[in-house]
């Protein structure tokens, strides 16, 4: 069966989303690279799955989906925060710690 | 007809309450208090943080009662494991959230902040970790990391309206979500090639590893997931985050955040680890991830303690020994995948025993540590070792205290923390190899290195002139003292009379 295919797939999105993750500065595009990553790691369980002919790899990313949609919320919650007290959400204005 | 077979087929799941009554009544709780949030006026608010307290105290009975009952019960056909190891390490988070509560109910009671959100958030945070225990299972174990990690980035970020507080709330969250996606893309991977997400019994990791050994795919797989807990641990070099979060976050939530949710990277670690790696004749595949732990552990003492050297406000040089002390408790693990790799299991055993008196003990001095820190910080409202100066003459008994937290995190018989050294350096000679003996020879160097700044603040108050103006006794409110006074009989206590520990250490392998 096709697995390969999903499998580079899965790879190349969760290897944009590590670039994105790296290479942006504004919190949303941060959070969006976040998403490609476990979007990648959803593939992968769903494709495996279906490999193995059993339903542990859906559950497990019906799982992953939820606490990343719960972990999204907070995050968004979160850039708003710094959005309000600094009137930016680019992530090179929140270093006021060093050391 | 059909509903007959249908009723056949779907059979209820055995479920066992006893089992999961400590969990029930932290779950309880959360609700009470989030209702009695919404019922009490303002000026009462305050009443929540002792409805956390009492629920955190209630959900110790049920661990009594299933420590005296004995047998370990198996849940969920293996995925959810209660036995003594697991109640051992509820206990422990369950009273490190009790102490916490005692820190937070004048910090949050005093300043204008949301009280039941606060404790409620605490209680989830706690909840996670009970489940975290007993967790046998990749999903089960990713669920309760996440119900940790998720109330914590909201208790990080917690001033709303102070930037270095939203600073560590978004560092800590940024960091939180990518070592999860980095996790969970390791575990994807295990999952793939084992086709399994149980830990061990039948048809299970352990099983796959027991058969096949390591392929390259699993050893990409178990680095990825060990690099996702290496960020949860704050592990050299994924501990950038760690000073600023613990800066910036309010202080009795860095102290949560130092103890019991660091602990909870760690249990998630030992449960993967033990219960997935070294189970069976799995631990003959230990040679494909020891090195990555033996790297890990090294990098962070040797880091963590130079970093901390040069550190002049009390936080941060918390924050930087606490990442040095997750190296030393991270010693045991590479130690038992040496010991493992070679075959007798038993040194595998005691070395995990390393690690949960190792966390106990470290648990118990580092609260201390951060209550008298948060005691200080009422009269100097500064965390500067500066403001330190003189403290003997101000408080004695408040720099007496603090000199022996810092005494027994340094490692000074005979408070806990000698004991916790021992047992670490203990897993190292059984481990025995020449691999084992240079991390355990890198070990020694950073214990004497880490004297030299947890003697700074000694130093500071004992001989240093205060310089502030006010030299009446700093006033401490009644929880603290009782925070204060609950962890200095730990360290004390346990420093003396070390088997108490050890006992534990023992139940749990």
């Amino acid at each position: 069966m096709l697995l390969n295919e999903f499998l580079i797939l899965a790879a190349f999105l969760f290897c944009t989303g590590v670039y994105g993750v790296l290479a942006r500065k504004h919190a949303v595009l941060v959070l969006m690279s976040i998403e490609l990553m476990l979007a990648g790691v959803n593939l992968n369980l769903v494709a495996f799955g279906a490999f193995h002919g059993d339903v542990i790899g859906q559950i497990f990313a019906l799982f992953v989906l939820t606490i990343a949609a719960a972990e999204v919320g907070i995050g968004l919650a979160i850039v708003l925060l710094i959005y309000r007290n600094l009137h930016s959400a680019d992530l090179d204005d929140v270093d006021t710690m060093k050391g | 007809m059909l509903l007959a077979v249908a009723t056949e087929v779907i059979s209820t799941p055995k479920f066992d309450w006893h089992a999961f009554a400590p969990d029930l009544v932290l779950v309880v709780t959360m609700v009470v208090v989030l209702v009695a949030d919404l019922l009490l006026p303002d000026r009462e608010a305050w009443r929540t943080s002792s409805i956390t307290a009492l629920g955190l105290l209630g959900a110790l009975i049920p661990i009594a009662t299933l420590a005296h009952s004995g047998h370990e019960r198996i849940l969920f056909d293996g995925a959810y494991v209660v036995g003594h190891y697991a109640l051992a390490l509820k206990a422990f988070f369950i009273l490190a959230a009790y102490i916490t509560v005692l820190l937070s109910v004048d910090y949050i009671g005093e300043g204008d902040y949301y009280n039941g959100e606060f404790y409620f958030l605490l209680l989830v945070a706690v909840f996670g970790m009970s489940i975290m225990t007993g967790a046998r299972d990749l999903i089960t174990l990713f669920v309760a990391l996440e119900t940790i990690s998720i109330p914590t980035f909201v208790l990080a970020a917690f001033r709303k309206h102070d930037r270095a507080s939203n600073e560590a709330g978004v560092k800590y969250y940024l960091i939180g979500v990518l070592s999860s996606a980095l996790m969970l893309y390791g575990f994807s991977l295990i999952y793939g090639v084992t086709g399994a997400t149980k830990l061990s019994g039948p048809h299970s990791i352990s099983e796959y590893l027991s058969q096949h050994g390591t392929e390259p795919l699993v050893a990409v797989a178990i680095f990825l997931s060990l690099v996702g807990f290496a960020f949860k641990v704050s592990a050299v070099p994924f501990h950038f985050w760690a000073p600023d979060t613990y800066e910036g976050a309010p202080t009795p939530v860095t102290a949560f955040l130092s103890v019991a949710s660091k602990a909870g990277g760690f249990v998630a670690l030992i449960n993967i680890i033990y219960f997935g790696f070294l189970t069976g004749n799995a631990h003959s595949a230990a040679n494909s991830w020891w090195p990555v732990l033996w790297v890990f552990a090294a990098l962070s003492m040797t880091l963590g303690n130079l970093a901390a050297l040069r550190q002049t406000n009390i936080v941060r040089m918390l924050a930087y020994s606490s990442v040095a002390q997750g190296g030393f408790m991270l010693v045991p693990f590479a130690a038992a995948g040496i010991a493992g790799a070679d075959g007798p299991l038993e040194k595998a055993n005691s070395a995990m025993g390393a690690v949960v008196v190792y966390l106990l003990i470290y648990g118990a001095m580092n609260l201390g540590a951060f209550a008298v820190v948060i005691a200080v910080a009422r009269r100097t409202r500064s965390a500067e070792i500066s403001s330190y100066d003189g403290l003997f003459q101000i408080s004695p008994t408040l720099a007496v205290v603090m000199g022996v937290f810092l005494a027994s995190l340094a490692g000074i018989p005979f408070f806990a923390g000698w004991f916790a050294k021992f047992v670490m350096f203990r897993s190292i000679i059984d481990a025995g190899t020449g691999w084992a003996i240079a991390l355990g020879i890198i070990a020694a160097v950073n214990s004497v290195i880490a004297f030299f700044y947890y003697a700074r603040p000694i130093r500071a108050m004992i001989f240093h002139e205060p310089t502030a103006d006010d030299r009446t006794p700093i006033v401490i409110p009644q929880p603290l003292v009782a925070a204060i006074v609950l962890t200095t009989a730990v360290v004390v206590v346990v420093g003396i009379y070390p088997q108490l520990f050890a006992r534990v250490g023992q139940l749990a392998f």
